[in-house]
């Protein structure tokens, strides 16, 4: 297999440059991940960011052929024999495949990703019924990988304004949350011209989620929400 | 060398992000301490995020429960080396900590009457081990490490906790006169920085050593930090021979297939199509102990019932729970099992194999977090300023087996309870910090340097792979006398190895090259320590099967060991018998 791979390290490159690497791969070797621990094991100084290798940590998140996705989850076998692998597009680059996060996270934490009640909590857990509780299906499994929010070229334009799709869903994630109480500050603060309301349902971020979740859908349940409260 | 390195001072410094370290992160930030929680990976990608099946707690939500019983199933799943003080303050504290977690928004699943949902989980009985199940794992479907992970990240953030993210520990800094533990040297992998991060409370919560294992359930990361820190700085390990091998990792891929599966009513089958669980444990069947059905699944596959054409695997049956219950209760596992082992479970069933998986032993505390060691005639000193929760810790709730849901629940109890402790101490002492010695950050620096300087040597890679296959053929289910011996001498040889890795990436900037020739230091102790305990525990309990000792000798081995990197010696202290407030558990012939 042929990987081509984006390098760049600041301490020594002047500008990032595509390097080549063939990896053999044997029986085991399933998925793009397994690929680049044979890399890193040819060229140690190879860097990427990896953990569970099951797609539930986020770590792997990069460009794979020009789409976002994570490597733990891509198979060798879907590939075609050469690979480009990119960092995810719009984020600072730190080296090699490793971006710098801090916007999208600032983003994630902007919308108060915590639920907000200010009853005091009783003795046992509150109740949810099975239903209010199927509402959170699709928003919670977010694994933060910003698979999503980096392939919007909304959140490329805007990355310091507009939530973004990962943002946004977990934003409905709260306010879909029958324990939650600030629904009408959650929707007030998302009620601009740049927080929400720069996506234009280009819906890269659907195509992108490798959980399979729907931030386009979301966003427009938050609008529908908003909608509803002004009438 | 002599150049000064610069020093954050915290009150308490949290080392390890998962679900112990943000549990205490969290006490502590709501207590307005000064607390830094340091992490190699940003937090939500610690390990807790892959925890599937549920958190026990007695809520008694779908069956009668009480404590006791979880108390009496956690002893005898321990094989009675648990200390039973601090299993009986954990099973006591189960209900209220996750009830908090739901409060904070946890999003459990839900029965009709809007209660948490509870499954089965092996082990976990009625009324003091009958043959009656208790509905005790309170479960978000099969995600529920990620659902626990992201709510304790999230209250993080809202109590405004410092995290330094892709900061890697290197070294614990004692004060040399009396051992009290002052901080940690760390890196920063961005910058390549190194500094030290000095505390009142250095909370050790750096999960387990999976990773010395060649097949294993676990995340890259798990590599045993927290162990080779401790063991370098001095402290002892303690039970590091009990790892415990999960029954159904996927063959080939060792991702695991939560127990949950066999608590919705899934059940494993061997090449004749027989349900061979039954023979093993006539009573709880696929819900024994893990240690129960892993070994009884490796004696299937050595017996030659095995399937598949090289007769390695067994086959986890659950297409009869029907799509609903599937898609419903294990979506995750469905989404896994097409990904890595081409197999729909709603059709077919998924080839899995005993899998290491979670390290039961670790360094030494009380039911506070406070690391204790002997000390003179005293078993248990506390080591001041020194805390460990979760899997890098041995409280010991766990003794010799782990329970399935006992895990999570073993993070936030003791997780909780060290920050508790951590808040009580720090107000007692006196306001400015202890003095640094002058070589506090000397180990680090010369860890470091070498590494830097190395032009040469061994390929951190090579030796890592050399020590994950030693330990799998030589420490696994089954243990022979020979190949412990063996595996002792193989070790050795390896650690001599590591100590000459080189890398040939010298750059300052995010450099894994680095980190990875680090983490190797630390695989190297926790597998050492795991395996010079082995070779040594001359009997067989809850994971530790011996061949040459096939039974349970509590007349001799009913203690808990103590391995010191310092000359590779051992020593033993007592099992806590005795429970807090109940009576204790005497040990029992153990049977399913």
């Amino acid at each position: 297999m042929r990987i081509s791979i984006y390098r760049y390290d600041p301490d020594k490159d002047q500008r990032p440059y595509m390097k080549d690497y063939e990896v053999k791969l044997e029986h085991a070797d399933r998925m793009l991940l397994d690929a680049l621990v044979k890399v890193k094991a040819q060229d140690d100084s190879f860097a990427f960011r990896r953990s569970c290798r099951e797609g539930v940590c986020g770590s792997d998140a990069m460009n794979i052929n020009g789409k976002n996705g994570l490597a733990c989850l891509t198979k060798v076998a879907d590939l075609p024999g050469h690979v480009t692998l990119r960092p995810l597009p719009g984020l600072p680059v730190i080296r090699d495949l490793i971006v710098d996060m801090t916007q999208f996270f600032k983003q994630y934490h902007s919308i108060k990703p915590y639920v907000i009640n200010n009853d005091p909590p009783p003795e046992r857990e509150r109740l949810q019924s099975p239903q209010d509780r199927e509402e959170l299906d699709g928003l919670y499994e977010c694994i933060l990988c910003a698979c999503c929010s980096t392939s919007c070229p909304s959140f490329w334009w805007n990355p310091d304004k507009f939530v973004g799709p990962a943002g946004l869903l977990q934003a409905y994630r709260f306010i879909a949350d029958t324990r939650d109480q600030a629904t009408n500050e959650r929707l007030d603060d998302l009620e601009d011209p740049y927080r929400l309301f720069r996506c234009h349902s280009i819906m890269n971020c659907v195509d992108a989620c490798p959980k399979g979740l729907n931030p386009t859908r979301a966003i427009g349940k938050i609008k529908e929400v908003m909608v509803k409260r002004s009438v | 060398m002599s150049v000064a390195l610069p020093v954050r001072r915290f009150d308490a410094i949290v080392v390890g992000a998962g679900g112990s370290g943000m549990r205490a992160a969290l006490e502590l930030a709501r207590a307005n301490l000064k607390v830094a929680v340091l992490t190699k990976v940003f937090p939500t990608r610690s390990h807790t995020v892959a925890a599937q099946g549920g958190i026990a707690a007695p809520l008694a939500n779908s069956t009668e429960d009480n404590w006791h019983w979880h108390m009496y199933d956690t002893v005898k799943g321990s094989d009675y080396l648990g200390d039973q003080d601090a299993i009986e303050y954990m099973c006591r504290r189960a209900n209220e900590v996750v009830v908090e977690l739901e409060h904070m928004g946890m999003p459990f699943d839900r029965l009709e009457n809007g209660r948490i949902y509870q499954r089965p989980f092996g082990g976990h009985t009625q009324d003091y081990g009958s043959a009656k199940m208790a509905m005790r794992s309170c479960a978000a479907a099969d995600r529920t490490g990620h659902a626990m992970l992201h709510t304790l990240y999230q209250q993080n953030v809202r109590a405004n906790t410092q995290f330094f993210v892709e900061w890697m520990a290197l070294d614990l800094i004692r004060d040399p006169q009396d051992g009290a533990v002052l901080g940690v040297t760390a890196l920063e992998m961005e910058t390549g920085e190194v500094s030290i991060l000095q505390a009142k409370a250095t909370v050790m919560a750096t999960g387990g050593s999976g990773r010395i294992f060649a097949a294993s359930t676990n995340a890259f990361i798990n590599t045993g930090d927290g162990l080779g820190m401790a063991a370098r700085a001095g402290l002892p390990l303690e039970d590091m021979e009990f790892f415990q091998f999960h029954p159904t990792g996927i063959q080939g891929a060792g991702i695991l297939i939560t127990e949950g599966v066999r608590g919705e009513g899934g059940y494993l089958l061997n090449k004749d199509g027989e349900r061979f669980m039954e023979r093993y444990a006539p009573n709880a069947k696929d819900l024994a102990s893990r240690d129960v059905v892993s070994r009884a699944m490796t004696t299937e596959i050595k017996e030659g019932r095995g399937c598949g054409p090289d007769a390695d695997h067994l086959l986890l049956k659950l297409d009869h729970l029907g799509p609903e219950v599937i898609n419903h209760r294990l979506p995750g596992i469905r989404e896994i099992a097409i990904r890595f082992a081409n197999a729909d479970p709603v059709r077919q069933p998924i080839p899995v194999v005993p899998t290491a998986h979670y390290q039961m032993g670790g360094i030494p505390t009380k039911y506070t977090g406070q690391v204790v060691v002997p000390e003179g005639a005293n078993a248990e000193s506390i080591v001041p300023g020194c805390y460990a929760v979760g899997e890098c810790a041995c409280v010991s709730v766990h003794g010799a087996n782990r329970l399935g849901t006992n895990s999570l629940l073993d993070l936030v109890v003791f997780g909780k309870a060290a920050g508790e402790q951590v808040i009580k101490d720090i107000r007692a002492l006196p306001s400015p910090h202890r003095n640094l010695p002058k070589d506090a950050a000397e180990a680090s620096r010369a860890r470091l340097a070498r590494l830097d300087a190395a032009s040469a040597g061994e390929r951190v890679a090579d030796v890592g792979n050399d020590l994950r296959r030693v330990m799998q053929a030589h420490c696994g289910i089954f243990r022979f006398p020979e190949d412990l011996a063996l595996g002792v001498e193989k070790v050795r040889e390896i650690a001599g190895r590591a100590a000459r890795v080189f890398i040939e990436d010298k750059s300052k900037v995010f450099n894994t090259a680095r980190v990875e020739a680090l983490e190797l230091d630390n695989l190297v102790e926790a597998a050492m320590a795991t395996i010079v305990s082995a070779e040594a525990r001359k009997e067989s309990r809850g994971a530790q099967s011996r061949a040459d000792f096939p039974e349970r000798d509590d007349r001799n081995w009913m203690k808990h060991t103590l391995w010191y990197k310092e000359g590779n010696r051992l020593a033993y202290k007592p099992v806590h018998l005795r429970p807090m407030t109940v009576e204790p558990f005497e040990p029992k012939v153990r049977t399913y």
